[in-house]
């Protein structure tokens, strides 16, 4: 099977272009859905694996893609790093949002907001958000649906869920 | 330590954690407020999402899961 065959080489040619390998699987998952969604055409004027890796560097490479896959390091952590002291641990206290700030996290406020949010995500954690949060599917369903791994899919999952988080946080600040 | 286990959340959450892993997780949480309000927020941030509505999504957000699900169906 064609992906069985090529996604060793394209994971390692997309690997040595992006920062993570949770990242590198995401432009190589694209690439295989713009073959699938029949964006891209293979005419014949190349062999297949040329034609796939350029695709493939095209997409980590374009303008577009940029910003998705070079995302600044500290969105691959859950919280700003500069949030905790030389031991790791929180240097500025942190907000508790229940009781008190459960009027505030009125929906019709909060939707919009995390709407906006949600576009601005790099679109396969949108996908498993949407999926899994307002869908309300199980994982295993998201996995299938995506084509990704457990694993793949907690990452996703984690790294929107906590870009959301500081979102509202920062909002919630601002009241 | 708060920064390692901030990156954990979702691992425990989604029952993804070594037996180990969890109790070590949760042992933390008993001793750090901090952590245990990011928890809190986390999953506060999970139940504000659920109230999101497909309808409420941009078009372009629902065209892709549209287009997914069509996708799924028809393998």
């Amino acid at each position: 099977m064609l992906v069985a065959r090529y996604q060793g080489p394209m994971l390692r040619l997309a690997r040595s272009m992006v920062a993570t390998q949770a990242v590198a699987e995401e432009a190589v998952q694209d690439t295989w859905m713009g073959v699938v969604r029949g964006i891209e055409h293979f005419e014949g004027r190349s062999s297949f694996k040329t034609w796939l890796f350029r695709i493939l560097t095209n997409r980590v490479r374009s303008a577009g893609s940029r910003e998705q896959y070079h995302t600044p390091l500290e969105s691959l952590h859950a919280v700003d790093p500069l949030r905790f002291d030389a031991q790791g641990q929180w240097a500025d206290p942190l907000d508790r949002w229940t009781e008190e700030s459960e009027d505030r996290l009125e929906a019709a406020i909060w939707v919009p907001i995390l709407n906006s949010g949600l576009d601005d995500l790099p679109s396969r954690q949108r996908e498993v958000i949407v999926l899994r949060d307002v869908e309300g599917l199980s994982s295993d369903e998201v996995c299938a649906i995506l084509g990704i791994s457990s694993g793949n899919q907690r990452i996703l999952l984690h790294r929107g869920r906590t870009r959301l988080r500081e979102i509202l946080e920062a909002e919630l600040r601002k009241v | 330590m708060c920064q390692q286990a901030v990156e954990l959340v979702t691992d425990y959450l989604e029952g993804a954690l070594s037996r180990r892993d969890r109790r070590r997780f949760e042992a933390h949480l008993r001793a750090c407020p901090n952590c245990t309000a990011y928890l809190e927020q986390i999953k506060m941030t999970i139940e504000l999402i659920g109230k999101v509505e497909p309808d409420d999504l941009s078009p372009e957000a629902r065209a892709d899961l549209t287009e997914l699900y069509r996708r799924w169906r028809s393998e």
